[in-house]
């Protein structure tokens, strides 16, 4: 079933890497989701809209292996997922960012994007302990990587800084790096331009692009700027009150009533 | 002038994550070293050693091992004592048991034995966080002063429920015993810091503990973004408790000799450390330093001016020894949550700006 | 009635009877953080501070007398006069007033909004600050506390109750000083509860406790809550202070019985005062029962640890503690 599809600016999209079947998920009588199912294909860029409340972040919880959901699967490149602590999914390879910023504060930029490698590096307590030899190797040929993305997103000048000085638009930046120092094979991004300025909005629409163009990487991600997500993405999920109401390519979704009803309220009359 | 870090270029990732990577640090640090090593033990006489030395290098030990549990893993813990307890009965019972194994190791081995109790106390570590975890630590403190007190096998079945050091050598000298010399005793304990001080270094540099402080910082997206928290916290238990082992054991055997276990491992003791670890400055490595160097030092300058220079009574003064750590702990939570290790940091900083401020 | 039975229930209600003496500390500690979302560790420190002061007010003792003999020469330690029981509580309660505003004014009012991790960090210097100026005050020896309450054991219950038994059964016995405090903390908690609920400063206490934005929005001023609230923690200390004080005299081993309502409000959870109660009653009757039935077999003093051990079980399987609800974790 899964042959993928060229885009309108030609980029061949791969075969499905998620598979989201009938996702419900409630928290004790509150449904967050209902019954949704949608797939995510390699190397697309899949948006998740949705007005407030609609479950958008709730849904990413779910792929990130934070929450469980209450009935339906995930399957996770052609095998379904048994239930897993939200580490062992991101060792798997997805990473992700948070709406309102998770970085580590008391750390360096350059140690929160290292611990981005955290799951490439495999050296013992031991070899720790001795430093030199093994964990000193393998620590130089992983910061190789994190200087690679730290450049790749124009850090460079920020390194050494702790990142509770940092402005917000740079925090923003920064969390990505983190993200994206994991190598991901599917990064998630949740409202990466919530509170950013036209400018900044601009540059983290590059970034994106840069990186699913550079390294290929699969991201869904779930923004509320209607221009960026039509500009941006391959293919569109709609959620309204944790039902999904559409699906499709940007234009498809423009057109689809529902959502138009959703957004723009329906009139009574 | 001097101290500066312009021109002093690195070309390699190896040189920037050296543990002085200011030339004019690495020097300072060679030098204190040579001091240590090379100058102390021929001048050091018996009280220099037991009033301020040897308890200086032991509480650094065991402020390096709480700081990386608190400071580095925000694993906030008020079993301290009840922790160097263990290591001190674990090389009691080592010492007695073989006595023809060498000090080193059995002070070692009571390190593991320490981390492995450790690990235990730390698992509930797994599931409550904050101060219902410092609570929770309070068990293992007054279930272990309980234990070493009550059942006798601990003690060897001693008529007075002490434990006391026999004599035994290192390649021939004395380490422990009354007869030991002041120069073995310090050499030995400052041989255990120095391991310490940069087994804790390479680890809080490497990954280990990055995953430490993403813990500390954030934990539920440490989790998300990778960080196994099992395995995060449980290592921060265990390197933890194996320093505080160490430190127990030097305690008992090279320090005091002789052991009453409420009395020397009480609840006090854990506060104790605890606050040279917020004096010193969390998350620090020479903040430990600074911290077991300031409150070994409090009262006996606090006695020395007290009682020798005023004439006051010892009572009055060991009072005052109270109001005054009380009153700093709060002092510095209020100006300079990481103590003495950042007014080192921004005096450098200073320096390093000196004489052209602008 | 078999005789083992009925020492068990001797020891069940003389745990009760502990328990409630528990409850009265972690009241203390339960206020505070309702109010303030500080975790108090000093408020064992002020019990004994509060008690200290009420036996050195009754007694005529020249507050800091040690240290003034010391600098000046001097010899005083009495004011030769001797102020009633009553009389010297009020006093007390006033100087714990007077404690309250110095610990917001110079302590808490600079730490607000830190992590609740480093405000407990802070009472426990607050802690150590407290029992040495307690100490330089009044002097570090084991006091006597007498204000008149009864004390020693009930002979109107054992009397009532030595028939249950065989000979070697006299009767239950029950402290006299333990049935008070019963009766105190009864009265102390309907006291606390009238307050918050029928007083506007009750009132605003609770608003605070609930949310302190949308306190200040309304006009309430945190500041004055704050002091009313370690003003009432602090008279809770006294109470308290004064229970275990007149039981076991009053010195430094008070702030360790306190220590004891950290696991009392593990299981009855920080913020609820029924809670509180109900945690010190399984506490009280826990350690006694367990020192009954196993202490004997392992050594005996497993009072010393049980509360602990107990709390750390129970928090590993119920975080939450008895009454909180399941927390549900965000990102």
């Amino acid at each position: 079933m899964q042959d993928g599809y060229t885009t309108a600016d030609g980029r061949k999209i791969g075969g499905v890497v998620m598979e989201m079947k009938n996702i419900t998920l409630r928290f004790g009588g509150v449904v967050a989701i209902e019954n949704i199912s949608f797939d995510i294909r390699e190397g697309e860029i899949r948006a998740i809209i949705g007005p407030n409340g609609a479950g958008k972040s709730s849904m990413l919880n779910v792929i990130s292996g934070f929450y469980i959901p209450s009935e339906g699967e995930v399957w996770y490149r052609g095998e379904k997922r048994p239930q897993m602590r939200p580490y062992k999914v991101a060792q798997q390879g997805i990473a992700r960012t948070f709406q309102n910023i998770a970085l580590f504060e008391g750390m360096s930029v350059l140690d929160n994007v290292m611990t981005g490698r955290l799951g490439h590096m495999k050296s013992g307590l031991f070899a720790q302990a001795l430093w030199k030899g093994k964990a000193e190797a393998e620590e130089v040929v992983n910061r190789e990587v994190a200087e690679k993305v730290i450049d790749f997103l124009e850090i460079q000048h920020i390194r050494k800084t702790p990142v509770g000085r940092l402005p917000y638009g740079l925090k923003k930046r920064v969390e990505l790096a983190r993200a994206l120092a994991a190598e991901p094979k599917l990064l998630l991004l949740d409202e990466p331009m919530a509170g950013m300025n036209v400018e900044e909005k601009e540059d983290m629409s590059r970034f994106i692009l840069d990186v699913n163009d550079e390294f290929g990487t699969t991201i869904t991600l779930i923004e509320h700027d209607m221009g960026v997500v039509m500009d941006l993405s391959d293919r569109v999920v709609v959620m309204d009150y944790g039902k999904k109401i559409g699906d499709g390519t940007p234009d498809e979704v423009r057109n689809n009533q529902q959502v138009i009803d959703a957004y723009l309220g329906v009139s009574n009359d | 002038m001097f101290y500066r870090e312009a021109g002093d270029f690195k070309t390699s990732y190896e040189q920037d994550n050296q543990t002085f990577p200011i030339k004019f640090d690495r020097y300072r640090y060679y030098v204190v070293l040579a001091i240590a090593f090379l100058v102390v033990p021929f001048v050091i006489n018996d009280y220099w050693a037991n009033a301020i030395l040897l308890p200086f290098l032991i509480y650094a030990i065991a402020s390096i091992g709480l700081n990386i549990l608190v400071g580095y893993a925000g694993q906030v813990s008020l079993g301290t004592g009840g922790f160097m307890a263990v290591g001190a009965y674990a090389c009691y019972k080592l010492m007695t048991a073989m006595p023809e194994v060498s000090m080193f190791i059995h002070v070692l081995i009571a390190g593991g034995i320490t981390a492995g109790v450790c690990v235990i106390f730390g698992l509930p570590s797994l599931r409550i966080k904050g101060f219902y975890l410092a609570v929770a630590t309070l068990a293992a403190q007054f279930f272990l002063v309980w234990l070493f007190n009550r059942v006798p096998w601990f003690y060897n079945y001693s008529a007075s429920g002490q434990i006391s050091a026999p004599e035994r050598d290192v390649f021939g000298i004395l380490i422990t015993g009354p007869n030991a010399p002041a120069w073995a005793t310090y050499m030995f304990s400052l041989i255990f810091l120095t391991f310490c001080a940069l087994v804790a270094r390479n680890l809080t540099r490497g990954t280990i503990g990055r995953s430490w402080m993403a813990i500390r910082d954030m934990d539920i997206a440490a989790e998300i973004i990778g960080v196994n928290p099992l395995k995060a916290k449980l290592t921060a238990f265990a390197v933890s408790g194996f320093f505080i082992g160490i430190s127990g054991a030097l305690f008992f055997s090279v320090y005091l000799g002789a052991v009453e276990v409420g009395e020397a491992f009480g609840i006090s003791k854990s506060f104790l450390v605890l606050f040279m670890v917020i004096i010193g400055g969390l998350g620090s490595i020479f903040g430990s330093f600074a911290g077991a160097a300031f409150l070994v030092l409090l009262p006996v300058v606090l006695k020395v001016v007290g009682v020798d220079v005023l004439g006051w009574p010892t009572d009055i003064v060991a009072h005052f020894q109270l109001v005054i750590v009380g009153a700093l702990i709060i002092v510095f939570l209020i100006m300079e949550p990481h103590g003495l290790a950042q007014l080192w940091r921004v005096a450098k900083e200073k320096l390093r700006l000196w004489p052209f401020p602008h | 009635m078999p005789d083992q039975f009925l020492f068990a229930t001797e020891v069940f209600i003389n745990g009760l009877m502990s328990g409630v003496l528990y409850a009265l500390v972690a009241l203390g500690f339960v206020l505070i953080y309702k109010a303030s979302g500080i975790f108090n560790y000093a408020q064992g420190v002020m019990a004994l501070f509060a008690a200290m002061t009420l036996v050195g007010i009754m007694d005529g003792q020249v507050p800091f007398s040690h240290i003034i003999n010391s600098v000046f020469g001097t010899n005083v330690h009495h004011f030769g006069w001797h102020v009633p029981a009553m009389l010297a509580i009020l006093l007390t309660a006033g100087v714990m007033v007077l404690f309250a505003w110095l610990v917001q004014r110079l302590v808490m009012r600079h730490l607000v909004g830190q992590e609740p991790i480093i405000l407990f960090m802070a009472t426990i210097g607050l802690a150590y600050f407290l029992e040495g100026v307690s100490d330089l005050m009044w002097g570090s020896e084991i006091k006597k506390l007498d204000i008149g309450l009864p004390q020693g054991g009930s002979f109107w219950i054992e009397d009532m109750t030595a028939g249950l038994g065989s000979d070697n059964f006299y009767g239950f016995f029950i402290d006299n000083l333990d049935m008070v405090a019963t009766v105190v903390a009864a009265l102390l908690v309907t006291g606390l509860v009238l307050f918050s609920q029928y007083t506007k400063q009750g009132r605003a206490m609770r608003a605070v406790a609930d949310d302190h934005q949308a306190a200040l929005s309304v006009g309430i001023s945190l500041n004055f809550i704050w002091v009313l609230v370690w003003s009432v923690a602090g008279f809770v200390a006294l109470v308290a202070g004064i229970m275990w004080g007149t039981k076991s005299g009053v010195q430094f081993s008070l702030s360790l019985i306190a220590l004891k309502a950290l696991p009392v409000l593990m299981l009855g959870g920080f913020t609820s005062i029924p809670g509180a109660i109900v945690g010190g009653l399984i506490i009280g009757v826990g350690e006694k029962m367990f020192e009954f039935a196993i202490g004997p077999l392992v050594g005996g003093a497993t009072e010393n640890w049980f509360a602990y051990v107990l709390a750390l079980l129970f928090l590993v399987f119920r975080p939450q503690g008895l009454f909180g609800e399941k927390i549900i974790e965000r990102v």
